[in-house]
């Protein structure tokens, strides 16, 4: 990398720590010019993006875990690992991550309050996992609940981002019966930026593809309805699945070892939820552009929407019925027993009035 | 309530309560019309080639001399979006999936792109006829509130299952859910309502034919 290039020598950006790190210009304006065709913008923009980020001081970000399983750090760590994004994620200055932070007790606590301080209004605030507010006790960190911490937390914070289906719809916490009465960052705070970036986990360069965004920009991108990012929750799967031509050609898999299943036929029938799912799995892919779910052979599970947990099955057809039919089953007994004694009752009808029929004689018309 | 959630409320107890309140006015209509009886016609039967239910039932898918030329959109349009209809109904696969799932025998469909066409030409040809029976004066004068809210809550299935399929207007979750919903609101009105022709068409026909059969009546 050239050492008069001049984004490099400010100390304490991105740029500086890049130098560092090894990783030459070459390779991060390749990795701009990736972010940015994925974020639908000009390829004049990935100059600009690269100065942008390069020059931009190390972001400080907070990432709170709540309810959740720890795989949307998962994803975001390892999958990827180990190309530019991850590098990128390591070069913004991740004040506070449980999972990933080498701090633990009262000098984590610590870190995350003097990083919250230092940064005042200015950093970004990451949350995985859905918030309890059943009781507070059901899911604390430091003896503080999980409440406490987003409210405290969220006060100084530029924008939020919600990671993960926990975070940003309350995931399968929230799934029925929903014991812990999860609710999602959105639910709770209304006076912040909130982007949603859900998924079971979601789709690494996602999360990275966001926080470059937030990074070059300094404002979030234009969100959907559900607070998702449009360049990447733009579509359904269904719309961009490799598979679709066999939906329109009428060729279904009929099982998961059948002949259709082996020829790559399309999973409609045995449950994928590709058709009401927007995501950009099939796309952008897995594992550094490896596969993605429907590729491997399992339908989408469609699990970057909200409810996706009780949405009637993973293995139903949309169009096949998400619950039992009780009362259809119901309504069979009550008309054969309606219309039994409707029988009966008009039968009795006709008897009586047959049996009230006057017969009429010669005698009468001749009156 | 996001939208998943609504197509699956639609999809779930939406579905069971329409479906329910289907069979079961079905029955009740079923068993009201044939519990009715009819007295034994005592008189000796006159046999004319010809004159029997069975007849009848196919003969009435012939127009009369003249009809279509006095009425073209009534037999034409009618017979197309029938037609219509029954292709988009029967044959697009998600709806073989449903139908296997209740009846538990399927067949195939047909690819998506013919029933695209279908179902353009079947909205296409209900807006048609509408305009004719609106036009018509005779037709204007006999129709009632009841023929235009049976053709609305068959129209709107039809084009908000093609809306979907083509993603216009509505985020298709939502417009599946709207599909699934007009599906429900036509489930509700079909037993009480002259869409009950479905369940009595053909065993009317047949009645009207052996009836007047039984006078050596060709009808």
């Amino acid at each position: 990398m050239s050492t008069t290039d001049p984004f490099e020598h400010e100390p304490g950006t991105v740029g500086e720590g890049l130098a560092r790190r090894g990783v030459s210009r070459r390779e991060f304006l390749k990795y701009c010019g990736v972010v940015t065709s994925m974020l639908a913008l000009p390829a004049s923009m990935a100059p600009a993006m690269a100065q942008a980020i390069a020059k931009a001081r190390r972001q400080s970000v907070i990432w709170l875990s709540f309810q959740e399983c720890t795989g949307c750090t998962e994803s975001i760590t390892r999958s990827h690992s180990p190309t530019l994004e991850n590098l990128i994620f390591d070069l913004i200055s991740l004040d506070y991550h449980h999972t990933l932070q080498a701090a633990s007790a009262e000098a984590a606590e610590h870190a995350r309050e003097q990083a919250m301080k230092d940064n005042d209004g200015k950093y970004l605030l990451i949350v995985d996992g859905s918030i309890p507010m059943g009781n507070p006790g059901f899911s604390t960190i430091a003896g503080i609940s999980n409440y406490d911490m987003l409210m405290e937390s969220a006060k100084g914070a530029a924008a939020i981002v919600a990671v993960g289906t926990c975070a940003t719809y309350g995931g399968i916490p929230k799934a029925d019966p929903n014991p812990t009465g999860a609710v999602s960052v959105g639910d709770l705070i209304k006076n912040k930026p909130i982007i949603n970036i859900p998924g079971c986990p979601p789709i690494p360069v996602v999360m990275t593809g966001v926080l470059a965004h937030f990074l070059t920009f300094g404002k979030i991108p234009e969100l959907d309805k559900l607070g998702r990012p449009k360049v990447f929750y733009g579509e359904t799967i269904h719309d961009r699945c490799y598979r679709r031509p066999f939906y329109d050609q009428g060729k279904f898999a009929k099982s998961f070892d059948d002949e259709g299943a082996r020829n790559g036929w399309c999973l409609f029938e045995l449950g994928c939820k590709g058709p009401v799912t927007y995501n950009a799995c099939a796309t952008t892919k897995w594992n550094d552009g490896t596969s993605f779910p429907i590729q491997s052979g399992h339908g989408c599970i469609g699990c970057s929407e909200p409810n996706f947990w009780d949405a009637g099955g993973f293995y139903k057809a949309l169009s096949m019925p998400a619950d039992p039919l009780v009362l259809t089953k119901k309504a069979v007994v009550a008309g054969a027993v309606i219309s039994t004694a409707m029988l009966y009752a008009n039968r009795g009808k006709k008897s009586a009035a047959k049996a009230a029929h006057e017969t009429t004689t010669l005698a009468d018309l001749q009156k | 309530m996001n939208d998943l959630a609504f197509l699956t409320w639609v999809r779930g107890t939406g579905l069971d309560i329409a479906l329910g309140i289907f069979v079961l006015g079905i029955i009740l209509r079923l068993v009201e019309i044939y519990s009715l009886g009819a007295k034994p016609d005592l008189s000796a039967p006159r046999a004319t080639p010809g004159a029997s239910g069975w007849h009848t039932i196919w003969r009435r898918f012939i127009p009369n001399d003249g009809a279509i030329k006095r009425s073209p959109m009534t037999y034409i349009g009618g017979t197309v979006f029938h037609l219509g209809l029954a292709i988009v109904v029967l044959l697009f696969a998600p709806h073989i999936l449903l139908i296997k799932n209740f009846v538990g025998f399927g067949w195939p469909g047909l690819p998506s792109q013919i029933i695209d066409l279908v179902s353009v030409i079947t909205l296409a040809t209900m807006i048609l006829v509408l305009v004719d029976r609106l036009n018509k004066p005779v037709k204007r004068y006999l129709s009632t509130f009841g023929d235009y809210f049976t053709w609305a809550v068959t129209f709107l299935p039809l084009l908000t299952g093609w809306m979907a399929v083509q993603h216009l207007l509505l985020p298709y979750t939502l417009m599946l859910a709207l599909h699934i919903l007009s599906v429900e609101l036509l489930l509700i009105v079909l037993p009480f309502s002259k869409l009950f022709h479905a369940f009595t068409t053909f065993s009317s026909r047949w009645y009207n034919g052996q009836v007047n059969g039984h006078k050596g009546v060709v009808v």
